[in-house]
């Protein structure tokens, strides 16, 4: 028992050295070597803090420049307050440390902004904001560093259940989800963004009028997503997807088995699963190898017995494809089937058509498997062909069959935020 | 910071010497900088004491916290008394002051960083808490002022006199170990909250943002309790000392399962353990209400209660897994993933543990063993 003692009392003695050399989590920065300037540093993380749980309504937090440290989540509950950094390059806060919160900023709180800095590396998600009212992330980057791995958090910028969101000219890497996740939420603007080695780039989920130009959608699994999930309160519709960059999004599925990205095939351009009333217009899409649009119900993606809410609703309906400007692509496909798919249909050096549809049509709504009136597939985009690779029965008649889908449907009106 | 120490220790033992009776005090618009200040429990001689009228009580199956130990107490102000409510928190007067003091058993000799995995102590029977081999870590107070709950964590010295307000939370880093012996010891990071994040679980609902408490509430309070008076059922003996009004005799009031009691059913026991560890946030207005996932005991079996439910926004969180819950198949379900993980990314809850629960995922993996079905994909 002595003896013990004394060993407990060794082992103690070390850990209460690690616990002083842990005392707060500023001491754990890795900033630079002048030790003055290190030392401010290090008080502003503490202080970050303080100014989080202290804001009053209509305070504007600065972050000079810097490189700030931080071991568990902050968090912010107050209303009309903005964070606001120095440059996306010049404020980063840095989660690498992280041992406890599942997020690096959450934020809980009506008419807030943030803009000008970047989160990197956090745990979970970078930046997390839950039934907010006016968001507005502005100038922001998150990133994780290195190369895109699993372990990666899943989302960068994650308003949730959000009325009014404005994203612009923001910069999202590495998520092992989506690097800009717009889910559940009404009112949305997402402009001028870039968006890379994501296993999603950008994707609107379950959200009710959204706007999304005018981004950079590049080196991802898939470009731009726009999703509908199951057992979820609420089912979106209604968004514009036009006047963006989408191409080379080629990197392998680094997604986790399990989560709806995971499906995703990597070299997907602009992807609607299950979502009703999208307008995919004036886009540049180019060189995504599986294929430039996909068009498909969430049964397609592994779940054909799925359980979900009975009011679900898993066809993608009201989809209008229109003067997008269209290259490349389609060439290597990922997955064996697909890949099985695309060689005897169209040989070895042959490529997919710009336009997959994976076939699924409701019956009980269209007994002839055919779409009619507002809930149709249209294809009004030059020579852009579609392929229904016939997913309905085991792909047993796939066939390239754009003519049922020359149509147009009626333009969507534009989001008006009023923030 | 030395003398400011000594300095308080001086105060902490000149109240402790005098002979004035310390009485409990809601603070209306002041957060005090001591949890002295609050005058619901003190150190008095090698014990925490709890002040006249100042109740103690527990839950029938409580939120896992690091296996620290808690010791819950209630405080109204004379003449004023909570009304009962079935399926939600109690109703609390303005100027109840709730109080929860998390600590450890340490073995014995000097506080060395190690804290033992020990059973929790059957309720309070010297209304008190002898100090002997005990490590308090920190006291979280909820007040109920005017304008709703506020909830501030005070964080204890090491001469363990006096615990201090820290509203921007601390890490303590301890060492659990089972017993002397120091087999199977785990470091661990114990997450004192800042107070934002104090609402991150009892905010629990996530539209109005209101902090409210939320072990309080008849069917988790619906059970017995050691006072030093004696055992009785915690609903009656309120209603007898007064603070407590409305309530039907406990057999009428719901009641959650205690989840080690193995003479109720594996689904009492589970849904029990899963109401108190997961539904304060995976509720239908609450801020897990994005996943879709709802835990509370009265929620019906299906999508909603994970069974065959496919995950949003779980992330590395599924652990390759498909569905949160796969009936008869707790391996492949992503809750006990997610309940066994102790990685900040994936594991549920998101807060307030830096451990896993064992005996908890044992509980959940028996829940799912039992529940009937061969999968969730139908065949094709």
């Amino acid at each position: 028992m002595l003896t013990l003692r004394t060993s407990t009392i060794a082992l103690a003695s070390a850990l209460m050295l690690v616990a002083c050399g842990q005392k707060t989590e500023t001491d754990a920065h890795t900033a630079p070597v002048d030790s003055a300037a290190a030392e401010a540093v290090a008080d502003y993380a503490a202080t970050l803090r303080s100014q989080l749980l202290d804001a009053q309504p209509g305070d504007v937090i600065e972050i000079p420049a810097g490189n700030y440290s931080f071991d568990r989540s902050l968090s912010l509950s107050v209303d009309n307050v903005t964070i606001r950094g120095a440059g996306m390059d010049e404020t980063i806060l840095s989660f690498k440390g992280q041992v406890a919160g599942a997020e690096g900023l959450l934020v809980t709180a009506d008419n807030f902004t943030i803009e000008n800095l970047a989160i990197e590396d956090t745990k979970g998600d970078a930046l997390k904001i839950n039934e907010c009212k006016n968001v507005i992330i502005r100038g922001v980057r998150t990133a994780w560093t290195g190369e895109p791995k699993t372990s990666n958090g899943a989302y960068g910028m994650y308003p949730v259940q959000c009325e009014n969101v404005l994203i612009e000219d923001s910069v999202a890497i590495g998520a092992s989800d989506a690097g800009i996740y717009v889910g559940q939420s009404q009112n949305i603007i997402v402009r001028r963004n870039r968006v890379e080695y994501n296993v999603a780039g950008l994707e609107i989920e379950n959200s009710i009028g959204a706007d999304v130009y005018e981004n950079i959608a590049t080196n991802n699994t898939g470009g731009i997503l726009v999703f509908n999930m199951p057992n979820l309160p609420q089912p979106g519709h209604t968004t514009r997807v036009y006047n963006n960059d989408v191409y080379e999004n080629n990197t392998r599925n680094f997604g986790h088995p399990g989560t709806p990205v995971a499906s995703v095939p990597a070299g997907s351009g602009i992807v609607v699963n299950s979502n009703d009333k999208v307008e995919i217009f004036d886009n540049r899409i180019a060189d995504n190898k599986t294929a430039n649009i996909i068009i498909s119900s969430v049964y397609s993606t592994g779940y054909e017995g799925l359980s979900t809410q009975d009011d679900f609703d898993p066809y993608p309906e009201g989809i209008f494809v229109h003067g997008n400007e269209l290259s490349g692509g389609g060439n290597a496909p990922d997955g064996m089937e697909l890949k099985a798919l695309k060689t005897l249909m169209f040989g070895l050096n042959g490529s997919f058509p710009d336009v997959l549809w994976d076939g699924y049509v409701n019956t009980e709504k269209f007994p002839d498997g055919v779409l009619t009136g507002d809930d149709r597939i249209c294809i009004d985009n030059g020579d852009a062909e579609v392929l229904n690779v016939d997913m309905p029965n085991g792909n047993d008649n796939p066939v390239v069959d754009t003519a049922p889908h020359q149509c147009t449907l009626e333009r969507l009106p534009a989001v008006n935020l009023d923030i | 910071m030395k003398r400011f120490g000594s300095l308080l220790a001086l105060i902490a033992g000149l109240s402790a010497c005098s002979s004035e009776q310390v009485v409990p005090v809601f603070h209306a618009d002041t957060n005090p900088e001591t949890l002295s200040a609050w005058g619901q429990v003190t150190i008095n001689g090698g014990a925490l004491d709890l002040s006249e009228g100042v109740m103690p009580y527990d839950l029938n199956t409580p939120l896992f916290s690091d296996y620290a130990h808690k010791l819950r107490t209630v405080w109204m102000p004379d003449g004023t008394k909570a009304t009962y409510r079935e399926g939600e928190v109690l109703d609390f007067p303005v100027g109840t002051v709730i109080t929860k003091t998390f600590y450890y058993d340490t073995p014995e000799g000097p506080f060395d960083g190690l804290v033992l995995k020990s059973a929790t102590p059957d309720g309070l029977p010297d209304n008190q808490l002898g100090l002997e081999n005990v490590r308090l870590i920190e006291t979280r107070v909820l007040a109920r002022r005017e304008s709703g709950w506020i909830a501030l964590p005070y964080v204890w010295n090491d001469e363990q006199t006096e615990a201090v307000l820290q509203r921007t939370g601390e890490i303590k880093r301890l060492t659990l170990v089972k017993d002397e012996t120091m087999e199977e010891a785990t470091e661990f990071a114990y997450l004192v909250p800042d107070v934002n994040q104090c609402a991150g679980c009892h905010a629990t609902n996530a539209t109005t943002r209101a902090i409210q408490p939320i072990g309080p509430k008849a069917r988790h309070l619906n059970g017995a309790f050691t006072y030093d008076t004696g055992t009785e059922n915690q609903l009656a003996h309120w209603q007898t000392a007064g603070i407590l009004t409305g309530a039907p005799a406990p057999h009428m009031a719901p009641r959650n399962a205690v989840w080690t009691d193995t003479s109720e059913s594996i689904d009492r026991r589970a849904r029990a353990y899963l109401d108190a560890n997961c539904a304060h946030c995976h509720n239908t207005v609450g801020a897990a209400d994005t996943s879709g996932l709802h835990l509370e005991p009265d929620d019906p079996y299906g999508p909603n209660l994970g069974i065959c439910k496919t995950p949003i926004a779980a992330g590395t969180g599924t652990g390759g897994r498909h569905f949160d819950i796969v009936p008869g198949d707790p391996d492949a379900s992503i809750f006990t993933y997610r309940m066994a993980s102790t990685n900040p990314a994936e594991m549920m809850p998101e807060l307030g543990r830096s451990l896993a629960h064992d005996e908890g995922v044992d509980l959940i993996v028996e829940w799912i063993e039992s529940l009937e079905g061969g999968g969730c994909l139908s065949d094709l």
